[in-house]
């Protein structure tokens, strides 16, 4: 397989590369035993564009599919799709259960989107799924597809500088349980919070040049992603088709 | 439409890759749909198989229907306006789905023009055969492509033909010289600068699903394979024997589309699939990819 040499000195993929081969390649800078891989849930969803951002601070992304993808993780990133398609996936396939183990024995979770409602351990109107943080969620808060928007704001543990925000047929956090975190509030409601263990955000950093979520989670998971001074918080090489670099190659 | 909103349609497409959008003619088979893991449901009033059969002009679903649908599910609903027709596209939009697809399995009411996507805040999605015609709805303001599979006949050779010439077609535009780029461009119907893009993403610049004729679990991990971002099933799901059985089958086959052992699991003991049409029997008049350009 084909590489070129990264913006940043990672080692990225060449467009025409299979994701799935490329995350099991190790970089030069691999330490030995110590576990240093952040997951991405494959099943459905904005996968590619999450690996995208790990690549873009220098942080190895592997997709994860089965209970063999777990041994390695530090930290387990659940992407933005449809919620009710992931929550039936991880059931029949007994991922939730292998989750759960992992998150026991001290993997961290970031839930964006879909993947905060499928952590949250109430949800309006529904049976919660993981139940791993404690916190009230409401689906599809804002209305059809048409009242989907993009915004700004400054958090300020997160960055200095303001964000970018995309809200995508997004839930609302509507309430926040002892010792969460509120890291953003936007009128009526939470956008982003967090447990020492957990991480949820309503919007979508992954499809934005925001990196400054993955390298605050991926710091939380104990790991050192390029600072800010070798990729700022907003990557200015990112662009919105960036994710296709790591799109599986046609078999035909 | 701005650069914004476009940018947000786009993304809302890349939130469904690796998922399944179903078919859906009431509540009862949405419900179906969501509770199996569709990750987006098609509201109409007669899936292809029955359009085909009945024969007749087909148009817009009535807007009541899909709006139950719309209250039953929280899923994406897309419901089908006519090629061409703008009207049914504002109808649609003022109705508030998620998507609309501008389809060829509903009668074209313009065979010159396809809708001028650019004017609506509502993504659309839109049926292509080759590079050119995906690339030519984009240019339209086409936020979604997918494969003009012969819908409604339970045979899915037309979506691998278009997918296989789509991959083919990129790989030519990949490999050849900037200078033959022009004339590809010309030949093809092309517009320039987005067969440049292509060239650098090495793939479409929106997300691309496969349709038409799907109706296995492996027909859906086939068209993944060749590189399709999800599938749409239409008349497969719910003209089978067990359609909750074959509709949970479809997802997992599609979520773990290059694993063998979990597409044989999703295969078994699922009844009866829809009955199948050999397109060679079908008169060139009925065939539905024709429509458009």
């Amino acid at each position: 397989m084909k590489y070129r040499k990264s913006l940043k000195g990672s080692c990225l993929p060449d467009g025409a590369g299979s994701y799935a081969t490329m995350a099991k390649k190790k970089t030069s800078a691999q330490h030995h035993i110590q576990k240093t891989t952040i997951g991405v849930l494959d099943l459905q969803g904005d996968v590619l564009e999450h690996l995208d951002h790990l690549a873009r601070i220098g942080i190895q992304g592997q997709p994860v599919k089965t209970s063999a993808d777990f041994s390695n993780l530090v930290g387990l990133i659940i992407p933005g799709g449809e919620s009710t398609c992931l929550s039936r996936l991880i059931r029949i396939f007994g991922l939730d259960d292998q989750i759960k183990q992992a998150f026991q024995k001290g993997m961290k979770i970031w839930g964006t989107c879909a993947g905060a409602i499928l952590l949250a351990s109430a949800i309006v109107g529904e049976k919660p799924h993981l139940g791993l943080i404690d916190i009230e969620i409401e689906r599809n808060s804002f209305g059809s597809q048409l009242d989907s928007f993009a915004s700004e704001a400054i958090i300020p543990k997160i960055s200095t500088n303001p964000l970018p925000l995309t809200f995508i047929r997004a839930p609302k956090i509507r309430r926040t349980g002892h010792g969460i975190e509120t890291l953003l509030w936007i009128d009526d409601y939470v956008a982003a919070a967090e447990s020492p263990e957990v991480l949820v955000t309503v919007f979508h950093p992954e499809l934005t040049g925001c990196v400054a979520f993955h390298r605050y989670f991926t710091r939380k998971c104990g790991l050192s992603p390029l600072d800010e001074n070798m990729v700022p918080d907003v990557d200015p090489d990112w662009n919105k088709n960036s994710w296709a670099r790591f799109a599986p190659v046609p078999q035909g | 439409m701005d650069t914004k909103r476009y940018e947000l349609n786009v993304q809302l497409a890349q939130m469904l890759k690796g998922g399944v959008i179903m078919d859906v003619t009431n509540v009862e088979q949405a419900k179906i749909a969501e509770e199996a893991g569709a990750v987006a449901v098609m509201a109409l009033e007669r899936v292809p198989a029955d359009i085909r059969k009945q024969g007749g002009v087909a148009r817009m679903s009535d807007p009541a229907m899909i709006m139950e649908i719309k209250k039953a599910v929280s899923i994406p609903v897309m419901a089908k306006a006519r090629i061409g027709h703008f009207v049914e596209a504002q109808i649609l939009e003022a109705l508030k789905v998620d998507y609309i697809d501008e389809s060829e399995v509903l009668t074209p009411a313009d065979e010159e023009c396809h809708i001028d996507k650019t004017k609506f805040s509502i993504p659309f999605v839109c049926g292509a055969r080759n590079l050119g015609e995906a690339l030519r709805r984009i240019a339209e303001g086409a936020a979604m492509i997918r494969t003009k599979g012969e819908a409604g006949t339970g045979n899915v050779v037309e979506a691998v033909r278009h997918m296989r010439t789509m991959n083919r077609e990129i790989r030519q535009l990949i490999i050849m010289p900037l200078e033959e780029v022009t004339g590809f461009a010309k030949a093809n119907g092309i517009p320039y600068e987005l067969a440049i893009k292509v060239r650098e993403l090495k793939r479409l610049p929106v997300v691309n699903f496969a349709a038409g004729g799907l109706a296995t679990p492996a027909d859906a991990s086939l068209m993944m394979q060749l590189g399709c971002d999800g599938v749409f099933v239409g008349s497969g799901i719910f003209k089978a024997a067990n359609p909750a059985l074959r509709a949970r089958a479809i997802v997992m086959a599609t979520a773990y589309f290059n694993d063998p052992q979990k597409i044989l699991e999703a295969s078994m003991g699922l009844g009866e699939a829809m009955p199948g049409l050999e397109i060679s029997e079908i008169p060139e008049g009925q065939l539905l990819a024709g429509r458009g350009w």
